[in-house]
Order: structure tokens, then sequence, then C-alpha cells
């Protein structure tokens, strides 16, 4: 087992070199950190003299791969490629454009992230799976149908759609919660409330389709009808057997993102004003912060990879036909 | 003297391109009795046959949308913009701007303002609508009326058009075919197919002539009309949606197909390639590739003249990211069933008769996997035009200055805080979005239905 995870742990390594080129090949080749510099500056009024200097005090006036101004070692140590990306791997992301260091941010906003994403994805997955059961228990009636019109219309809706109409409802006609903020610990409840319900419900339709698929897949299956030959009820044979067998083609779609909760959510985050990683995220793209999208980028990658690698992992645990090799 | 002349743009000539080609490519896969079975099966059910109507419709806008001209006069002195087809047909709404916000149907303004009148005092009025004659223009009833008249020879025109081409394909006499149109004995879905038509036209006819009288869906911040906008965000949402399946398909079957079919090294380059691509979370890709291309952009002003070449520049950079990093998922699949097809008897068996590869390719796996690839771009449409939404809110989607659901969103959401609520802008772009994801996504239902062979067991 241990030599196993520590084989898939390195051949997670030139994944992450891969990706480590890809980012660095888009901020800083594609573009040079002299246009950097000018956007930040502003196009009109540039002189070499501020890009310099703009240059130095964030640390990009080094050469790409190979610095001859320097002697022995630094030669490659002091260049943007080690500077800049290289230090990703110890996650040393540096610090953003106004000076603060990504890392501690990074720590610092990953709680609120989890207090949103960590709910919605728990509460989510078992309010799909129970309706996905459900509806199997009815397959071919109206109700079946029916649910699945509803599942098909709330998949054909903007997200963004969900989570105005909900602010509009619940914070401002009906003053249930506050529309947006965050404080730390329980207080906090009150916040967090509306974004995971809309995140359930937004997931709703694509949720229980996919988990209905995977359940009719296997309700076809031998081992399911030897059940309802010895005289199982209905109920037994769906929570019992099918529940069991149909949680393994689940895994694979499930585990691989528990790691990437830890990345919040984009918008989520920024309509209800959740100090966490995606605003974050969000705030770095409008202010041009190459530096921080540079870092969530790579964290990102890291997280997903993770998730892969767990992902075997419980296969074997869950399944012991998978052979490790 | 007027003069007239084409100024295309390049997604205008992609779109008509790629139109034109799916046409081509339509009629030589229809000689082959098998698919034709197969398109059969799939526009048989009603619902199959609305959803394409709908979509038909939005793609019929979107083209229209897509030819552009400048139309001038002689005199040096007049200005000439280019303008699409559909600007051409909604001149009145293209070009009059209110001042501010009005509420749909509104006389109006929405807020009221400072206003001096005959008498000299300063007083707080609503004030009226430049371009709403509230003596002159017609009764919303009267405007009704006429629009569904006018609506129901215009549907009644294409209907016996259509009916007519039926019934010689039929070899049946007019009346004939319109018959068991009526009672519901043709094998396609014809009669929901004409209700579903005569629905739609008499809706946009209802719409159009009330919009020489009303802003229907009121007017914005900077009191554009937001029908409008909503009709020409339909050209942005469905070239995002079509035009990154293009950029897409080539990557992802020829690499999909190289990596089942060569194996070895070449295999684990693009599996590695496809991994790495697929590891970096989709919208941070997205954001950072955006990012990139706006400063590269900012940096070479002059390679657009006019902001409409910048925004349309801007599109096709987004829809050449989001191609980019959407490839690696039909890959996979591509890769995994040429796998298993390159195993399959037939093929080894032509592999020892010296039967090159691309041949191989050609005669055996491409036939064979076209209907992952065709379920696939289909189920990729409709997240595409939603995903143009999300990136337009986070700031990477399209320019600014472009009509898009996403940009009307994102202006209107903050309005939602106002009191009273301005909902209008929102409404509409999420009503029209709605339709058009609704409609894609019950069709790609139905296709992945018929196609799947795995539902045929």
């Amino acid at each position: 087992m241990l030599a196993y995870i520590i084989r898939r742990l390195l051949f997670a390594v030139p994944i992450l070199i891969g990706v480590n080129l890809i980012t660095f090949a888009l901020f800083f080749m594609v573009n040079t950190p002299d246009d950097m510099a000018r956007v930040h500056l502003g196009a009109k009024q540039t002189s070499p003299e501020m890009i310099t200097a703009w240059k130095q005090i964030h640390g990009y006036d080094k050469p790409l791969f190979y610095n001859e101004k320097a002697s022995g070692l630094s030669k490659l140590n002091e260049t943007l490629f080690v500077q800049e990306s290289l230090k990703l791997f110890w996650f040393d992301f540096g610090q953003s454009d106004d000076g603060r260091q990504i890392s501690s941010d990074i720590k610092e906003r990953m709680w609120p992230s989890l207090a949103i994403a960590l709910p919605t994805f728990i509460i989510g997955l078992i309010t799909n799976i129970a309706i996905a059961l459900l509806i199997v228990l009815f397959r071919g009636s109206v109700l079946d149908s029916a649910t699945m019109v509803v599942a098909v219309a709330i998949m054909s809706i903007s997200g963004l759609f969900y989570i105005i109409a909900g602010q509009v409802l619940f914070s401002k006609i009906w003053h249930w919660v506050p529309i947006s903020g965050y404080t730390d610990g329980w207080d906090g409840m009150k916040f967090l409330i509306l974004p995971i319900l809309i995140g359930i419900f937004a997931g709703l339709g694509a949720g229980v389709r996919w988990y209905r698929s995977i359940f009719l897949e296997e309700i076809n299956k031998d081992y399911i009808r030897t059940a309802r030959a010895k005289g199982l009820s209905e109920i037994k044979v769906l929570f019992g057997h099918l529940l069991q067998n149909g949680l393994l083609p689940i895994l694979t779609g499930v585990v691989v993102v528990i790691p990437t909760l830890f990345m919040g959510s984009l918008i989520m985050e920024s309509f209800f004003g959740i100090p966490g990683l995606g605003s974050y995220t969000i705030d770095a793209i409008h202010a041009q912060d190459f530096g921080i999208v540079k870092s969530m980028v790579f964290l990102g990658s890291v997280l997903y990879i993770i998730g892969l690698i767990l992902t075997d992992i419980s296969y074997t645990f869950f399944d012991p036909r998978v052979r490790l090799n | 003297m007027l003069s007239f002349s084409l100024t295309p743009l390049w997604t205008d000539y992609m779109i008509w391109g790629l139109v034109i080609a799916l046409m081509i490519w339509g009629q030589i896969i229809s000689r082959s009795i098998q698919v034709k079975q197969q398109w059969l099966l799939i526009f048989e059910s009603k619902l199959a046959m609305i959803s394409a109507i709908i979509l038909i419709f939005y793609l019929a806008i979107a083209l229209m949308d897509s030819i552009h001209f400048k139309m001038g006069s002689n005199h040096a002195t007049t200005v000439t913009e280019t303008q699409s087809v559909l600007d051409a047909i909604f001149p009145h709404l293209a070009y009059q701007q209110e001042r501010t916000y009005s509420a749909p149907f509104a006389t109006t303004e929405y807020n009221k303002s400072l206003d001096i009148n005959e008498l000299g005092e300063v007083q707080q009025i609503y004030q009226p609508l430049k371009h709403i004659d509230v003596s002159s223009s017609v009764s919303i009833t009267q405007a009704t009326l006429e629009a569904f008249l006018a609506g129901l020879l215009v549907s009644l025109f294409l209907i016996s058009l259509h009916a007519l081409w039926r019934s010689r394909a039929h070899q049946l006499s007019f009346s004939a075919f319109v018959l068991k149109v009526i009672r519901n004995q043709t094998l396609l879905p014809w009669r929901t197919a004409y209700i579903t038509l005569t629905t739609l036209v008499l809706f946009l006819s209802w719409l159009y002539f009330l919009s020489f009288s009303y802003h229907v869906f009121g007017t914005d911040k900077v009191g554009g009309d937001v029908l409008y906008e909503s009709l020409k965000s339909i050209r942005t949402g469905v070239l995002i949606g079509v035009l990154t399946t293009l950029v897409m398909l080539p990557l992802s079957i020829t690499l999909g197909i190289s990596a089942g079919l060569f194996r070895g090294w070449v295999d684990d380059v693009i599996q590695y390639i496809y991994t790495t691509l697929n590891s970096i979370p989709g919208v941070l890709l997205i954001a950072a590739a955006v990012l990139v291309m706006q400063v590269i952009m900012g940096n070479h002003p002059d390679w657009f003249t006019s902001t409409e070449e910048r925004a349309d520049v801007r599109l096709l950079f987004l829809i050449f990211i989001l191609g980019m990093t959407s490839w690696t998922g039909l890959c996979r699949l591509l890769r995994a069933e040429t796998l298993k097809i390159s195993q399959v008897e037939y093929v080894t068996a032509s592999k020892a008769f010296g039967v090159s590869r691309f041949k191989i390719i050609g005669r055996h796996i491409l036939p064979n996997v076209m209907h992952i690839v065709l379920i696939s771009v289909v189920l990729d449409f409709s997240g595409l035009v939603l995903a143009e939404a999300v990136l337009s809110y986070v700031g990477v989607g399209v320019d600014p200055t472009m009509h898009s659901w996403g940009n009307m969103i994102n202006q209107a959401r903050l309005e939602m805080a106002r009191e009273p609520m301005v909902w209008w802008s929102l409404f509409s772009a999420f009503f029209f979005m709605f339709i058009l994801v609704l409609a894609a996504n019950l069709f790609s239902d139905r296709v992945q239905t018929v196609l799947d062979p795995r539902n045929n067991r």
C-alpha cells in the first residue's frame, strides 16, 4: 500500500512540473513583465525608468532562465523561473501586488471557503442520492418523469439566477438572513445558510440525474435480481444492495472533488461577501494581480492531483477486486 | 445615392462557414440509410422536435446578426456605422436611446428627476420618455391584434411551404398531407412542429409590433432597449456555444484517436498533456489565459480599427481559450473507445491485410466514435452558454462593450438593491438564456438516448 502511494505521488511530479511550466509560459513568456508593468502603471504615461522601477519592486527584473550577470549557482538561481515558478513547489507563493504574503493570506482565507463548501458538498450529496434512490424506487412512473423534467429545468437555469433570486427573496423581501457578510464561529451561520442552500439547490438537477443513471445501470444486474428472488422487499433491495454497489461509481466522481473544496466558489463567495479563497481569486483577477492568480492555479492543480490519488486509494479500499498496480 | 458594402467580422466568417459546412456534411451523411434512420428516431420525439425548432430560431437570429454591412450616403457629413441585418430590422430599437431606466411598457422614466416647468418652477417629475409618443402610438390591444394577424400570415406561409415540400417528397396530394398532419398520422410529429412554429412566430411578431410604440422589456441604466440587447446577445451566446466546438473537435479527435490507436509513447505523451491540462481548475486556467490576452491586446491597439473589431477579436480569443481548455474530456472518451474498437476482430483483420492506418481510422474508427463526438458536442453547448454568463461576471468573459447575457446580468445585478427594484434587465437576460439552454438540454437528452448504444440493449 505504502509503495503504491509513493508511486502515485511520484507520478504526480511530472504533472505538477507541467502545470508549473504552463503557468510560467502564460505569465512570463507570452506576456513579459514589461507588459505587466505597462498595464499596472497605465498605458499612457510610462517611461522605461518607471517600468524598471516597477519590475524591481516586484522582483520581476531578472532574466527568464539564465542570469549571465550573476556568478556560480546563482546564475540559475537568480532567474524568474526559479524565483517565481519553481518556488511554488515549496508552497512559497511570494508576495501579492499590495505587498502581503500570499501563503499567509491563503491559510487565513481557506476556512471561510471550507465553511461554505463542505456543508454544501455533504448535504448536497446526501440529498441527491436520497432523491435519486426515491425516484429509482418509482421508476417509470409519472413521478419519475416529472422529476426528470424538473431536473432538466433546474440544470438549465444559470447559477447566477439562483444567487440573485435567493438574495432578493430571503434577504431583501423577507429579511430572514443578511444579504452578505461573514463572522467567525457560530454567529456566522446566519451568513452561511443562504449560500449553502442555494449551492445545494443549484446542484440538484445535474446531481439527481447523474445518480439516477448510475443506479439504473446497476438495477438490471444479476445480484439485484437474486436479491429480489430471495424475496427481499424493494426498499431492502434498494438500500441494502443497490446503494452499496452504486457507491463505487459514485466514488470516482466524488472523492476527486473533496480536496478542491478548499478553493471555494468564485461566484458564491463574491456575491455573499465571504472572505474565502474564491473571492480572493476573483479580486486578484479584477486587480490583475498575476502573483495571486498564479499561486491559485498551482494550488488548485495540487489539490486536484491529491484528489485523483485519493480516488485511487479509496477504490482499493472499497473494492478489493481492484489491485494495486 | 446610397452605397452598400459588406463588412464581415472574423466570427461572421466562422459561423457562416461552419453552418455551410454542417449542411454539406448533413447532405453527405444523409445518404447512409442507417444515419437517416437514427435522425428520424431522434425527431420522432415531440420534445426533441420542439427543442430543435427553438434552437433553429436562435440560430437564425444569430446568423442574421452575423451579416454586417455598411450603408452610407454620399454625403460626407453623415457618419455611417456598421450594422447587422438584425439592426436593420430593428432600427427603431438600435438607435433610440432613452436617458435612463424605464419599466416595461412605461411611458415615463422610472425615477423622478429635476425639471423646470413653463412657469419656471423647479420640480421633481417623472420625465416622459423621448421616443415613446403617448398621443400617436397605437394602443396595446390594437398592436397585439395587428401582430397576431401578421404572425398568423407568416407562419401559415412557412407551414404551407413546408407542407408542399413534404407532400412532394411523400408523393401525396397537398390536402392529403395536411389531413395526415392534422390527424397526427405523420412519421415525424409535424403537427407539434407547426404549433411550435406558429407560437414562436406569434410571440416574435408581438414583440416586434409592440417594439414600435413601447419598450417591451423596458430600458437599462443608459437607456438602451432591453429587448434589443437580449436579442443581440443571442449571437454571442450561440457563437460561444457553437464555435468552441470548432476549436475543440480537431484537437480531441486527432489526439484521442491517435492515443488509442498508436499506443506506446504517443499514448503516454497525449495522456500526460490532457492530465496536466485537466488538473488546472477550469475557470482559473481560462481566467489566467484571458488576463494574459487582455495584456497582449492592450499592447497592440493597432490590431483593430474599431471597438467592434476589438470586441470581435476578444470573442475569438475567448472561444479559442475555451476550446483549448475543454477538449480534454472528449479526448479521453475517444481514446478509451478507440482502444476498444482497435481490439475488435475486423480491425485486427484489416491490420493483418496491410490496410494503412489512415484508412483504418477513416473506415472503421471514425464512423464508430462519431456518436460520442455528437453527444458531447450537443451536451457541451448548453454548458458553454451558461459559462459565458459566469465568465463575464468574473470579468474574464466577452468584451464589456459587447452585447451578451453575462454583461447584462453583470450590469443589472447591483440594481436589485434599488428600491423599488429594477428587475427587467435581469429577467429578460435570464429568460432568453433559459429558453436556449433548456431547448439544448432537452435536445441533447434525446440525442443521447438514441445514439448511445448502451441504451439500445
